[in-house]
């Protein structure tokens, strides 16, 4: 019997926070049409989450595109398909690394900041004193902030996929040997425009999820540096194993056919 | 005039308000005291509609407040009346300070021109015995005293009525505190504004309380003026005062 109960608990305990978490992302977005906004709140989040991500986000990008093609190569080599890099290099960073790994690095990168900041702000009872300065945090803090991700995440991860690429060009051309100008026709033939169109829709919702979990969890932070430092750490796993889940769901929906 | 009549909060099964029954009158300074977890806290938010009541009902100059929604025109109005100092002086640290004080004047129905925001935050500054210069810095420069008084000239900026005090000197030096003390009087009676101030100082109810009530169990114990407080009568108000470890008062929270 416990362990029933244990099971039930467990579900129930989901259930409900699937649903908090459903009608927290309803009503941020509701806000959308609904004014006051706040431009200045939303320039700074598209500068911090855009523009000081492309660092990370270049790193990211060009040693895995290098790594992707040292692999695919050494992994060709076993049945003569060595010449297949430029293709595996181009669908493998655009359609899947891209978009999850730039995803992973904006929830390491932003989602834990939003989450710190956010929970700060409500353990110091800054969230009380917006409210009682006729501001409601939702459009202040929040909307702002999951607009700018949403927005920006394309960018980012086309940019990721393009150094991703220039990653595996450079190790092509450089230690493996392929000509640099088949390499680049064999790259930009074999693309499709689904396959971008696909990158960055993911990477549109990944940067939706990430900036929402960071929101989420700062806004429910418990009391004092606890407080903060889990909610901090739960931003940062719900974000990331929704970004996963949410790519396979995207993947499925794009490509199985 | 804020009426609070029978107001009951519980957090889990943590009771924390239990009838709370009183009334301010318009213009006046009323202070309440209480221990520690007595939830004083709990009922200044209450008012403001922070925190919703399970029970009981919370009126200003007789409109009942108690259902206001978030977002609603009405809860705006009622919240454009009131300025609050919190207690860590809830400063939002990623804003200068003279944005922190203007912040109600650089946006929504009060906006005026990012000058004239400027000009009364200095002015509001000047008020609360700041110099210029610290309208640039960051909250996080500033000592605990100095965010105290930015905290006040921010509660202060857009002349409200009513005006919540939460322990405005916890964590000042006595001297500190008193000039806090002197400026709460001072801006208040200047202003003509009501005062709510919730405090365990007594030095701090002495300066400027019109009237007391003291907040035990989760209900008013005692309250009348505050020249009466030292002959109340009540055990829990005169133990209270002398800060004595016997009495009715549990010390043990």
């Amino acid at each position: 019997m416990n362990v029933l109960a244990i099971i039930g608990r467990a579900v129930l305990a989901m259930l409900a926070a699937v649903g908090r978490v459903t009608l927290f992302a309803a009503d941020t977005v509701s806000h959308l049409g609904r004014p006051p906004y706040y431009p200045r709140e939303f320039a700074q989040a598209l500068v911090q989450i855009g523009y000081f991500s492309l660092p990370v986000v270049g790193l990211t990008t060009i040693f895995t595109g290098g790594a992707l093609a040292l692999q695919i190569y050494a992994g060709g080599a076993r049945f003569s398909a060595e010449a297949v890099v430029p293709q595996i290099v181009a669908i493998g960073m655009v359609r899947e690394l891209g978009p999850v790994l730039v995803g992973l690095m904006i929830a390491a990168r932003v989602t834990s900041s939003i989450a710190a900041e956010i929970a700060t702000m409500k353990v110091t009872e800054q969230i009380d004193a917006l409210i009682t300065l006729s501001t409601n945090p939702a459009k202040y803090l929040t909307l702002p902030r999951v607009l700018a991700a949403t927005v920006v995440m394309p960018f980012l991860v086309g940019v990721g996929d393009i150094i991703g690429i220039m990653g595996g060009y450079l190790v092509g051309v450089e230690r493996l040997g392929f000509n640099a100008g088949t390499y680049l026709r064999n790259t930009i033939d074999f693309l499709e425009p689904l396959d971008v169109v696909s990158s960055l829709t993911k990477a549109a919702v990944f940067g939706f999820l990430a900036a929402l979990m960071g929101c989420y969890f700062g806004m429910r932070s418990g009391r004092g540096a606890q407080g903060v430092g889990r909610a901090t750490k739960g931003a940062v796993v719900a974000a990331s194993v929704l970004i996963l889940a949410a790519n396979f769901v995207l993947t499925e929906l794009f490509f199985s056919a | 005039m804020i009426d609070l009549v029978d107001v009951h909060k519980a957090f889990g099964a943590n009771r924390v308000l239990t009838g709370v029954n009183l009334t301010l009158r318009k213009g006046r300074s009323m202070v309440i005291i209480g221990g520690s977890g007595t939830g004083k806290s709990v009922l200044l938010k209450c008012v403001l509609g922070l925190v919703q009541p399970d029970k009981g009902a919370i009126s200003v100059d007789g409109t009942d407040v108690t259902n206001l929604r978030q977002g609603t025109p009405e809860r705006d109005a009622f919240l454009a009346r009131f300025g609050m100092l919190f207690q860590g002086s809830a400063l939002f640290d990623s804003l200068p300070v003279w944005q922190n004080v203007a912040f109600r004047l650089l946006r929504g129905s009060l906006k005026k021109p990012r000058a004239e925001a400027r000009e009364i935050a200095a002015e509001k500054l000047r008020r609360v015995g700041l110099s210029p210069d610290v309208a640039d810095l960051f909250p996080a420069e500033l000592s605990g005293g100095m965010q105290k008084r930015v905290g006040l000239a921010r509660a202060i900026a857009t002349e409200p009525e009513i005006i919540f005090f939460d322990e405005p000197t916890t964590g000042l030096d006595p001297i500190m505190a008193g000039v806090i003390n002197d400026l709460i009087r001072g801006i208040t009676s200047e202003m003509g504004s009501t005062a709510m101030t919730i405090t365990h100082d007594m030095s701090s109810v002495r300066a400027i309380a019109d009237e007391v009530a003291m907040l035990h169990d989760g209900m008013i114990q005692w309250t009348g003026p505050a020249g009466e407080m030292d002959n109340s009568g009540d055990p829990c108000v005169a133990q209270f005062i002398s800060g004595r470890a016997e009495g009715p008062i549990e010390t043990v929270r």
